[in-house]
């Protein structure tokens, strides 16, 4: 991360671009101290837009709503031919290589469902649904965002009275929270349908009726609600770094791409930190 | 920062009152741009303040405008201790309109997109209820036949335009201008001008209410017969002249220089 990215005061921003010694235990205290006040930066842009969330929810419903809509779009509907290519192929992948090495253990394929439920619906459907929306839509949002704060549009709304989380952020936070989510049930069910299809095609012999036995049996209640809640995580958690990075301090155009680059970083260094958390969750239950 | 609560007693408060007001810069937080600013605007008044380009005329616009708080000093508003973010004192705030340097429209809506989105926030207003405000003033201004052009598409005159349409839409008190006239062509700056009179004298969509103006400029040419007030920014300080009679053969070097009379302009 640059040090001129750095929120707070200016001089913590000096002192990050102090020349330090070069040696191993300031580059670590410097990366750290780079780290925490990025976290405080995003923590408190977090806090910030869920108080204007909760109390703005319903104001300027003309304005808002439209835009929640097309943020869904955006990061939901537009997404979902993207997503059914990347289902079907997550399915040949994952029954592909189950189906091989369930053979070579001469294990039987009453484990195919178990497999499926394990890998896609709890890691890899929620994960690789946040990281693809990510790429698409949450580098947009950066760039969309950094190139309206450096051509002064964040400062033409406060000049009307228009709170700029309330109409930039919060219509993004929702409709990319629900997006991911709403795409990780697709992912979900395209990756099942496409692994029995290739369960078929590898002469396994499981007949439909019986795999979806295997699937029903092995979800429970925690794992539609922990892949609800998940889901909506990361696509509020990447929405919001995505529109800290783009507009929550002064950008010139040429910084836009490095804000873009950090954004995604941080935001990928983010997920996998909150499916950390989840997977304790499993663990503990 | 504390606020006062409305007034109700507007008769005699001023419109704009700062007292050893320090100015900061928009991009730099923390640094210092204007020093010391003592300055009155009353009801009706038109004010013009000159300065030459990096004196701090868009940072002084900017905090006049309430985009950053004075980082010393006193400065209210219709009685009210600026920058008003508090969300019920927003009518007050919406008093003040300001319009900016180049227009910073939001390019990816057209010009009538734009000028319907304060009113369609605030009233809570769809886009076919705003549509006869809209189309006034599009007429009013001019841009009618801009009304479906993205916005970031147009020339830099006719945003700023657009941007004086936006601010107008919330039918505000007091208008900043930040250098409304930087970089026109004549025909252009003859419209500012004439149209600027109007909004001072009530005219066109006011009917009959007048508007509080404040613009800045880079040359007091244009202004010496239109503005009522002159102030120029010189090293830091907000100096006011007064009346426009003052301005021919002023002692002050800057403002010789900004009438242009070693041009053989003035």
């Amino acid at each position: 991360m640059e040090s001129g990215n750095v929120p707070g005061a200016p001089r913590l921003r000096l002192l990050l671009r102090a020349p330090l010694p070069e040696s191993y235990t300031n580059y670590a205290g410097r990366r750290l101290v780079r780290f925490l006040a990025t976290a405080q930066g995003v923590g408190a842009f977090a806090l910030i837009t869920l108080g204007v969330i909760v109390t703005k929810l319903r104001s300027a419903p003309e304005v808002t709503f439209p835009a929640i809509r097309r943020e869904l779009a955006r990061s939901g509907l537009q997404l979902l031919p993207l997503f059914l290519f990347m289902s079907v192929a997550t399915g040949l992948v994952v029954i592909g290589q189950a189906v091989l090495w369930l053979g070579r253990v001469g294990a039987n394929s009453l484990l195919l469902g178990p497999i499926v439920i394990y890998v896609v619906v709890r890691e890899v459907g929620p994960l690789l649904t946040a990281l693809l929306v990510l790429s698409r839509s949450g580098t947009a949002n950066v760039i969309e965002l950094g190139t309206a704060r450096a051509l002064g549009e964040v400062e033409a709304l406060e000049a009307v009275g228009i709170d700029p989380v309330h109409y930039l952020v919060m219509p993004r936070v929702i409709g990319m929270a629900l997006g991911v989510m709403s795409l990780t049930v697709y992912f979900i069910i395209g990756t099942l349908a496409s692994g029995y299809l290739c369960a078929f095609l590898n002469n396994v012999p499981l007949r439909p009726g019986d795999y979806f036995g295997q699937l029903a049996a092995n979800l429970t209640g925690l794992d539609f609600a922990i892949l609800a809640i998940k889901s909506c995580g990361f696509g509020a958690l990447i929405a919001v770094i995505t529109c800290y990075h783009g507009l929550a301090q002064p950008l010139q155009l040429d910084e836009v791409s490095r804000a873009t680059v950090r954004a995604v970083g941080q935001s990928i260094i983010a997920c996998v930190l909150l499916d950390a958390v989840f997977m304790f969750i499993y663990l503990a239950t | 920062m504390t606020t006062a609560m409305p007034s109700t007693d507007t008769e005699n408060v001023p419109i704009i009152e700062m007292t050893g007001v320090r100015v900061g810069s928009l991009h730099e937080p923390g640094t210092t741009v204007l020093e010391d600013v003592t300055w009155r605007v009353e009801a009706c008044d038109y004010w013009l303040v000159a300065g030459m380009q990096g004196s701090g005329k868009s940072d002084f616009m900017a905090m006049t405008g309430g985009l950053m708080p004075p980082l010393a000093g006193s400065y209210r508003l219709f009685g009210q201790a600026m920058p008003i973010y508090e969300d019920k004192l927003l009518s007050e705030r919406l008093r003040l309109g300001l319009v900016f340097d180049g227009g910073h429209l939001l390019h990816q809506l057209t010009v009538a997109e734009n000028l319907a989105l304060p009113l369609q926030y605030h009233h809570n207003v769809n886009r076919d209820e705003a549509a006869n405000r809209v189309a006034a003033m599009l007429e009013w201004t001019g841009l009618d036949s801009w009304a479906d052009s993205i916005s970031g598409a147009l020339g830099r005159h006719w945003q700023k335009r657009v941007g004086l349409a936006r601010a107008l839409m919330l039918e505000p008190e007091i208008l900043l201008l930040d250098n409304p006239l930087g970089g026109m062509d004549l025909r252009h700056t003859m419209w500012w001008l004439d149209f600027l009179d109007q909004l001072s004298s009530g005219g066109g969509l006011l009917q009959g209410r007048k508007m509080t103006l404040v613009a800045t400029g880079e040359d007091l040419r244009p202004w010496q017969n239109r503005a009522g007030n002159f102030a120029v920014l010189k090293q830091g300080r907000l100096m006011t002249l007064g009346r426009r009679n003052v301005l021919a053969g002023h002692s002050e070097p800057l403002v010789r220089e900004l009438m242009a009379e070693g041009f053989g302009g003035g």
